[in-house]
């Protein structure tokens, strides 16, 4: 009897489900299933005795957590094979991997440097530019392609099961391993240019060690969304473009903020919001590390004094140098790696949770 | 061990028709906060209660559009329960007839990612490498990425990756139908060894003959309702056969044997 009314009757179901689609089948309805495959007593029961989890759960925290940390070869071997196979179609191949930033640079310093002159009040704008671009490049790519990884990779999640955090972790680390021979090329760059070998390079380690938590936390957020929507990855090139252009990697934030016909001299808030932003802190990060003369020209380096600073304020061109002899725009050094670090620890607990909390819906539909 | 009880699914299939599709008609429908109105509900699964225990292989039979794939998709924990629940004693490798993994890495590195996300250590990923190219039979195509595999040596591998491992569940979406006459001796190898760990074993197959040689119960659907299940493998591949019209053939095939 208990069989019966579970097996034919859908009738009780709720929803919109009653209507249309169900009338075929009323008109077929079998007389009665032959079912031998059903012990007598609740189904329901009988899972909790032998210990049977419901499917599409997603596992404990802690647990989920630690198979993670299994599968660390699994990410590793993930992001290695996948940079091999981007560039299998191309006839230059791997070469790409530092032509695509090299290109990239040329074009911002072709339009940005030489037509619209937003070097003004940046000494060796090359080397700050490069920089900026390369660090930026690392946040940009590690969002878009961690909103399309679901996607990507939907083959592979519906066949085995995995903890599906590997899948944005494995295509953060392949930016990663791009955003290292990048920097390679930003390293020959500045020596050209004559940047002395200092010991500062050794804080290009932490910063972009930060960066990419911050990415892989962005990442996992970016993930879950883009595996819902795809809107998302259409959407994303804007936002990340609008990104750049207001994060100080085409031009100084400072610059804007000191010189008297800067845009956002009147706006001290707004410049203070912008300078603190993950990107535009990673960003001045790796400049402070790489580039002698950014380090020397930052406003706050020298005393104050403001005969000098408003050389610098009136005619930034003439006098590039003389920023150090104005009031710091930043937070100190020290506040901005805090700055750093808390983006980088926030984001990762989020994306981690966030993107957790969706674990058993990855792949369905 | 596998408990279904009750299992309703419903899917939602997204532009279908009545849609225009146009922008301005999209953008009106986002500031009317209504629905997309071309969502149709498909109520694939209507009511399916069975259990299923270690150590069985069970088949699943019935027309096209019956449920088959669905159910295993239900049971893998890839599509949600509209109604009642799925539960299992463990995580399900679910093969379909989609070719490959990562379709445009090669073979090997399929192998090795595919055994690295099922939990296996580096070491033992290279011990059993040999034994999952050499049982897929893909030989020298191993080197080329996987969209240049014909689908019967894509699912070969698959196949050969996803049993590299015991799981507590595996299931088989016709996935082995592509094999040819050898391979499917293989497999069915295969199959009996997983059953033997104690793992359970789904195979949803076209190929009654397949359905008989390797499964021990069978399930036979039809539009998302059991219509007979049960260990009767022949009795019950008799009766779909008469149903479909054709000659009955296994009852008489398992009293000679």
């Amino acid at each position: 009897m208990r069989n019966q009314g579970r097996v034919s009757a859908p009738g009780h179901l709720s929803g919109p489900v009653d209507g249309s689609a169900d009338s075929s089948a009323t008109a077929t309805a079998v007389a009665e299933p032959e079912n031998n495959l059903l012990p007598p007593g609740s189904l329901s029961e009988l899972a909790a005795t032998h210990g049977l989890k419901k499917t599409a759960i997603r596992p404990p925290l802690r647990s989920y957590a630690s198979e993670l940390w299994q599968r660390r070869y699994f990410i590793g071997g993930f992001a290695t094979a996948r940079n091999i196979a981007m560039y299998t179609e191309a006839r230059l191949g791997q070469v790409w991997q530092v032509l695509t930033p090299l290109l990239n640079a040329t074009v911002y310093y072709l339009i940005f440097g030489l037509l619209l002159n937003t070097s003004r009040g940046v000494p060796d704008y090359i080397s700050f530019l490069v920089t900026g671009i390369f660090v930026f490049n690392f946040t940009q790519r590690a969002f878009i392609t961690s909103s399309q990884v679901i996607r990507d990779t939907l083959p592979l999640i519906r066949a085995l099961y995995f903890p599906r955090a590997c899948l944005p972790l494995g295509y953060v680390l392949i930016e990663l391993q791009q955003l290292i021979l990048s920097f390679a090329v930003l390293f020959v760059i500045v020596l050209i240019r004559g940047e002395p070998v200092t010991p500062y390079w050794l804080l290009i380690i932490p910063a972009l060690v930060l960066q990419s938590v911050f990415n892989v936390g962005a990442g996992l957020i970016l993930a879950r969304w883009g595996a819902s929507f795809d809107d998302v990855s259409q959407l994303l090139p804007f936002i990340v473009r609008t990104w750049m252009y207001v994060s100080g990697v085409l031009f100084s934030l400072q610059a804007l903020t000191l010189t008297v016909t800067g845009r956002l001299h009147d706006h001290p808030t707004i410049a203070y919001l912008l300078q603190i932003n993950p990107a535009a802190v990673y960003i001045t990060l790796v400049r402070y590390a790489l580039l002698t003369d950014y380090r020397r020209a930052m406003p706050g380096a020298k005393p104050y004094n403001q005969h000098m600073c408003q050389l610098y304020r009136v005619f930034p061109g003439q006098h590039v140098y003389d920023s150090a002899y104005c009031h710091p725009t930043l937070p100190s050094m020290p506040t901005l790696w805090m700055y750093g670090a808390g983006w980088a620890v926030v984001a990762a607990i989020i994306g981690f949770l966030f993107f957790w909390r969706a674990e058993a819906r990855y792949g369905r539909g | 061990m596998v408990v279904v009880d009750d299992l309703h699914v419903v899917y939602r299939v997204y532009g279908s028709n009545a849609d225009k599709g146009t922008a301005a008609t999209a953008l009106l429908r986002m500031i009317r906060r209504q629905r997309r109105p071309s969502i149709r509900e498909v109520h694939a699964i209507r009511g399916m209660s069975f259990v299923a225990y270690r150590g069985d292989a069970v088949g699943v039979i019935g027309r096209n559009g019956s449920g088959k794939s669905t159910l295993l998709r239900a049971i893998a924990g890839l599509l949600p329960a509209e109604q009642g629940a799925v539960y299992t004693d463990g995580h399900a490798a679910l093969l379909g007839v989609n070719a490959a993994l990562l379709e445009d890495l090669t073979g090997e590195r399929n192998v090795v990612l595919g055994c690295l996300a099922m939990g296996m250590a580096p070491q033992e990923v290279k011990d059993a490498k040999p034994n999952i190219v050499d049982f897929s039979g893909v030989g020298d195509f191993i080197n080329l990425p996987m969209k240049a595999y014909s689908t019967g040596m894509g699912s070969r591998l698959r196949f050969a990756i996803a049993s590299a491992k015991s799981h507590d569940i595996l299931l088989v979406d016709e996935a082995l139908a592509t094999g040819d006459a050898e391979f499917q001796r293989k497999s069915h190898r295969r199959i009996d060894e997983l059953r033997e760990k104690a793992g359970t074993v789904f195979l949803v197959a076209h190929n009654l003959n397949e359905i008989a040689e390797t499964c021990n119960r069978v399930i036979w659907l039809e539009k998302g309702r059991i219509v007979k299940a049960g260990d009767d493998v022949p009795g019950i591949l008799d009766d779909y056969l008469v149903a479909s019209g054709s000659e009955p053939r296994f009852r008489e095939a398992a009293a000679v044997d």
